[in-house]
């Protein structure tokens, strides 16, 4: 740049009003003019599933802010202290100052109450938002490439919002979460070798020791939640680069994105999604307790209540806990406490099994290309019976993990629920399975109907012969369009198993496994061919009533 | 992992092999039509319904206001302590319920001024924004590989290998400075898991009345539970030994005790067995007196105390621990020694 | 329960109550009994163990037998005490309609004076524990934080932290306490109903009984204050995450579904 340009654009800056002065001095340093150019009138396509991960971003930053405040007042000791505070069923007992600084937050910090019903209502939102969240990517295929590092950006966060959960519930030291925490160190214990030690590191010592509280505070401020930090800044720097998937519609390519521009009407409807979300949330704060500790009293490891759940996303590994049976191995003199261990490493592998899939998928299609246009969840049924699978798995083992509220609650018996989870956990994700994969052949099916034979109108008819037909309005341009957009894989081969001078190449056995996942997916029994053009012209010169 | 070797012909065509935005003609009746004609709004061209529209988000933002002022107000002027009834909640803390529910007002009336100004009056003309690859383009890849092979080449990393080596090994070994440094995180466990705060001679002491226990103190068909002679709430120890020492302890009459070795570590029929479940450690405590089945409300494990505490249902691997009892020559109950078995859950060397 | 608790504070009940509780117990209960009122009237005494007599043909000797030593439907009554009868017909358990896992609560079918009747004729057959005073289930006068303390050593584990109750093995449950009568709840405690173990009075003291009804009114009477909020069932993270799921993310997902829609388009002209 030469000398000249320079002065003469900084003169003309220099008359710029105030705030363009303000903009220009920012550029100078941070070169913001370029990040605006390319990102001001960035386009977001208009859909309500795409606010999801709002949510997520927006209760996790509610999460931050009272999470602040609240340790403005929390002291993360284990110190034995008398209670003297404002609530009387638990005056002269004796509790950790942990919990006692809880109460005081509760019962005499004004507003305190309700910053620390905001964070935990906020906590289960954010947990219960990244699993919709994760559903609605997965249903949609928009985890498929470019996007398989965001999906499992994702996943991390979601796996690491669960433990900043556990830790930040563990806190108060109250006998519930008290309770929990001592699951954790049994839990602990078992692992073979090495877990005796483990335990004796977290807690310093033996359990529940006096060290606990103030180390997972430490986990709980600012270990996870740093990284947690550093995860959403680097997913949300990818969904810009990526820039959003859309749904398949007229004037939607995979090289286009149709929406609104990031500013006015984002900077407005997401800015203010931000105030709904956090409202929605004060508003539940106000309502409905949440975590009431002074009912649950401070912990002693020789107490309990019946009801002892942890909150809901650690529940399928509750599940898990409950309905393993107790076996045990002894042998020169150690113990191997599979009825502990075993959940204990499926606890991970369930979760895994979903975050590992966008790999699977792309080992078995071999398809290298980026896919911006998302999918119905009808048109990938194997994909799609794999997810509703997967989320029955879950589900049942929730069930198990509130198996004594389902046995109050709808007076059956806590063996007999025991019993049922046992079985479904091994049946209920095949025949989910099963049964999704027929019901999107037959949505296929009726979408190929559709577009063939148009619209049912229901409009009875009757030909002059006598003879009653439904009146079946054809679709439109974009319907047609809308409902034949989707790509259909063709099951991959093994191809020719003897080369051009007749020498057999020995075929690997992961190509063979490939071969049978394709022809699972993709084969004939697995999807419905779209309709082409000729079978529509023939249909259609055929009715020419239309 | 490679798609090399899936023929090109297997994948679909590509998305727009459709053909490009155009109208829909005997050869493709699927084209894309390409984007719908814009459509306005009645707030577009009727500007009674923009100055309505105006005015909604206005009143929202006002709204917010208020709200704010109300929340300052309920601050400053509900008494922390104050309940009230409110139809159907309940008798809740009315400065909770009155700072949550302003807030909750200031806010959300925000977001949905924010958002119906959006929707109605900003422009709602669809826009559209070209992809590009994610991937760099051939010439930018080949720059990106030749400065790597060069700078790789100017600091000989690959010719002199003794650097290389030698850093890769300081680099590994480092971090075992950290490693090392966890190691006070705590005590190594030897056999402490092994033994509790029990041992021959201690009186068995009533959590309920702090009172040493005696046989005729305990009924058939009763629960009580117990700690160790000396052990109280004040004591530094108190919620890391009572974590293994606390007892549960019933009475059942002699004849209904199955397990020889239950009858005889027994006194009389009262038995004394470990409140800590050796599932994973919860007290166990939910006694069914009729069938003197002991059932643990954390994860369903059942035990069966007239036959030795054994599991009889759910994820426990073992039976509870038994204290062996007796009554000392003041008439009061007393342990004769520690448990024979770790109490709590199982680990790795409890063999 | 009104009309049935002010038919128990009816001078002749109590009189009634006070006489049975000497006969059936004597010694260590003896010095709650004023001397004087030990002279009372014999025959009145007889009178209702007669009455209770034929009431217990009537309604309990099917099962329990004609003497109450029990057959195989129903467990011997000697020695059950007064407060096991009154706790039993009070709250409706007894007589049971049907055999299961455990006999509920239900509808009283005796007037107190009925159920007082019975429950002399049983204690007349052997002692045992005897129906309480006001004054000992009262929570006047208690410790309620020690209440709160015992409550979570001896009763919580199967009645959840303010008494919601819970399960308990192959259908068997733990009932919740709310708007049980203390005196009730002190019966309970005494007698240990069905599965439940008694906690007698050598192991829980009186006061201590007394500190944990007062502990249940101030957590789970008409009155509790749930300072949060709506309590959700007092279960703890199952119904919270319920309510988090339905009403925090399903209002916000019906919020998005507003904010993502397109605006209404003028009618095409």
């Amino acid at each position: 740049m030469s000398t000249t340009t320079e002065t003469t654009e900084s003169r003309s800056r220099g008359k710029a009003p105030a705030g363009e002065k303000l903009a220009d001095w920012a550029d100078g340093r941070l070169g913001i003019y370029s990040l605006a150019k390319a990102n001001m009138r960035k386009i977001f396509p208009d859909h309500w599933s795409f606010m999801l991960g709002e949510i997520c971003l927006y209760s996790f930053l509610i999460i931050i802010l009272t999470g602040v405040y609240l340790t403005l007042f929390f002291h993360p000791s284990m110190n034995e202290v008398e209670y003297h505070g404002s609530y009387v069923p638990l005056q002269g007992q004796l509790m950790s100052e942990a919990f006692n600084s809880t109460m005081h937050i509760s019962f005499d910090v004004r507003g305190g109450l309700l910053i620390r019903q905001i964070h935990h209502w906020a906590a289960l939102i954010f947990l219960a938002g990244m699993f919709v969240h994760m559903m609605r990517v997965f249903f949609t295929g928009a985890f498929r490439k470019p996007r398989e590092v965001n999906w499992l950006f994702g996943f991390l966060l979601f796996v690491l919002g669960m433990f900043t959960g556990f830790t930040g519930y563990s806190l108060p030291d109250d006998l519930l979460s008290g309770t929990g925490v001592r699951f954790m160190e049994g839990a602990i214990l078992s692992v073979p070798i090495v877990g005796t030690y483990l335990s004796f590191f977290l807690f310093g010592g033996e359990f529940p020791g006096g060290d606990f509280v103030a180390r997972f505070y430490s986990i709980h401020v600012l270990l996870l939640p740093g990284i947690m930090l550093g995860l959403v800044v680097g997913h949300l720097i990818l969904v810009f680069v990526h820039k959003h998937t859309q749904y398949a519609g007229p004037g939607k390519t995979n090289n286009n994105v149709v929406g609104m521009p990031l500013f006015p009407v984002y900077t407005a409807k997401a800015g203010g999604f931000f105030f709904l979300v956090f409202g929605v949330i004060a508003a539940i704060a106000a309502i409905a307790s949440i975590n009431p500790i002074w009912s649950m009293g401070p912990y002693r490891p020789d107490q309990v209540s019946t009801g002892a759940q942890p909150d809901w996303y650690m529940g399928f590994s509750e599940g898990l806990i409950r309905v393993m049976p107790g076996w045990e191995i002894n042998f020169w003199g150690h113990t191997l406490v599979l009825g502990v261990f075993i959940p204990l490493v499926i606890f991970p592998l369930v979760l895994v099994a979903i975050a590992v899939y966008p790999f699977i998928e792309a080992w078995v299609t071999g398809d290298r290309r980026e896919h911006h246009i998302l999918d119905r969840p009808r048109n990938a049924p194997t994909r799609t019976a794999f997810g509703v699978a997967w989320i029955t798995w879950y589900m049942v083992l929730l069930v198990g993990g509130g198996n004594d509220l389902w046995a109050t609650h709808f007076h059956l018996s806590i063996n007999s629920i025991t019993w049922f989870v046992r079985v479904a956990f091994f049946v209920a994700p095949v025949l989910a399975f099963i049964v999704t994969k027929r019901i999107c052949l037959g949505l296929q099916r009726r979408d190929k109907d559709k577009v063939l034979h148009g619209r049912e109108s229901g409009i009875i008819k009757r030909l002059p012969h006598g003879e009653f037909i439904e009146v079946h309005e054809p679709l439109s341009q974009d319907a047609l369009h809308t409902l034949t957009a989707h790509e259909q894989y063709k099951p991959a081969e093994i191809g020719p198993t003897v080369d051009e001078n007749g020498v057999e190449r020995k075929v690997k056995g992961s190509e063979k496994l490939r071969a049978k996942l394709s022809e699972a997916y993709f084969g004939e029994e697995s999807q419905i061919a779209k309709p082409t053009v000729e079978e529509y012209k023939e249909i259609t010169s055929g009715h020419g009533h239309h | 992992m490679s798609s090399q070797d899936i023929p090109e012909e297997n994948l679909p065509a590509e998305q727009d092999a459709h053909g490009a935005v155009g109208v829909a003609d005997d050869k493709d009746p699927f084209a894309d039509p390409g984007l719908p004609p814009h459509e306005h709004r009645v707030q577009d061209i009727d500007e009674r319904a923009a100055k309505r529209s105006e005015r909604t988000v206005a009143m929202l933002f006002t709204l917010s206001m208020l709200a704010t002022i109300g929340f300052i107000a309920a601050y400053v002027g509900v008494p922390h302590d104050k309940a009230i009834f409110v139809f159907p909640i309940g008798h809740i803390n009315a400065l909770n319920f009155s700072l949550g529910l302003t807030l909750g007002v200031a806010l959300f009336a925000i977001g949905a001024g924010a958002v119906h100004w959006a929707r109605t009056l900003m422009s709602d003309v669809e826009m559209v924004d070209e992809r590009h690859p994610i991937e760099a383009p051939p010439e930018v890849r080949e720059k990106v590989f030749d400065d790597w092979k060069q700078g790789a080449k100017e600091s000989a990393i690959g010719r002199r290998k003794l650097i290389r080596n030698t850093m890769l090994g300081a680099l590994t070994l480092v971090p075992l400075a950290g490693v090392v440094l966890l190691r006070d995180l705590g005590p190594l466990p030897g056999t402490k898991l092994r033994h509790t705060m029990w041992r021959k001679g201690l009186q068995l002491v009533n959590m309920n009345t702090n009172e040493p226990l005696r046989p005729e103190d305990v009924a058939v068909g009763s629960l009580t539970f117990a700690k160790p002679e000396g052990l109280e709430e004040h004591d530094e120890e108190f919620q890391t030994e009572i974590a293994k020492a606390a007892l549960m302890i019933v009475r059942i009459q002699p004849d209904n005790i199955k397990d020889k070795r239950e009858l005889e570590w027994s006194h009389d029929g009262i038995v004394a067995y470990s409140k800590i479940c050796t599932h994973v450690g919860c007290p166990i405590s939910l006694y069914e007196q009729q069938t003197h089945h002991v059932l643990c409300p954390c994860h369903q494990s059942t035990f069966d105390l007239s036959d030795g505490a054994r599991v009889i249902f759910g994820p426990a691997g073992h039976a509870l621990p038994q204290l062996r009892i007796g009554v000392n020559e003041e008439g009061y109950l007393e342990a004769l020694g520690d448990f024979e078995e770790p109490v709590g859950p199982a680990f790795w060397e409890r063999g | 329960m009104k009309k049935l608790s002010a038919r128990r504070r009816h001078p002749l009940a109590a009189l009634v109550v006070l006489l049975l509780a000497l006969a059936a117990t004597g010694g260590l209960y003896a010095a709650f009994a004023p001397a004087d009122k030990a002279q009372a009237d014999e025959t009145a005494q007889s009178l209702t163990i007669e009455e209770g007599k034929k009431l217990y043909a009537v309604g309990c000797a099917s099962c329990h037998g004609t003497g109450a030593q029990g057959t195989t439907d129903g467990p011997s009554l000697v020695g059950v005490g007064s407060a096991a009868v009154d706790f039993q017909v009070g709250t409706g358990r007894m007589p049971a309609q049907q055999p299961g896992a455990q006999i509920p609560r239900k509808k009283v079918i005796y007037t107190q004076a009925e159920i007082d009747q019975l429950a002399a004729y049983i204690s007349s057959l052997g002692a045992g524990p005897v129906v309480p005073t006001k004054n000992q289930y009262s929570p006047e006068g208690a410790d309620i934080a020690k209440g709160g303390e015992l409550f979570r050593t001896n009763c919580a584990q199967c009645h959840n932290f303010t008494g919601k109750g819970g399960a308990l093995t192959h259908g068997k449950f733990a009932p919740s306490l709310e708007g049980v009568d203390p005196k009730h709840i002190y019966e309970a405690m005494q007698t240990g109903p069905q599965n439940m173990p008694s906690f007698p009075d050598t192991t829980l003291s009186e006061q201590n009984k007394k500190d944990i009804i007062a502990y249940l009114d101030a957590v789970n009477g008409d009155d509790t204050e749930s300072p949060g909020g709506l309590e959700l069932g007092g279960l703890g993270p199952v119904s919270e995450g319920l309510f988090a799921w339905v009403f925090g993310l399903g209002g916000l997902i019906a919020i998005a579904v507003w904010l993502a829609a397109r605006t209404a388009k003028a009618k095409k002209s």
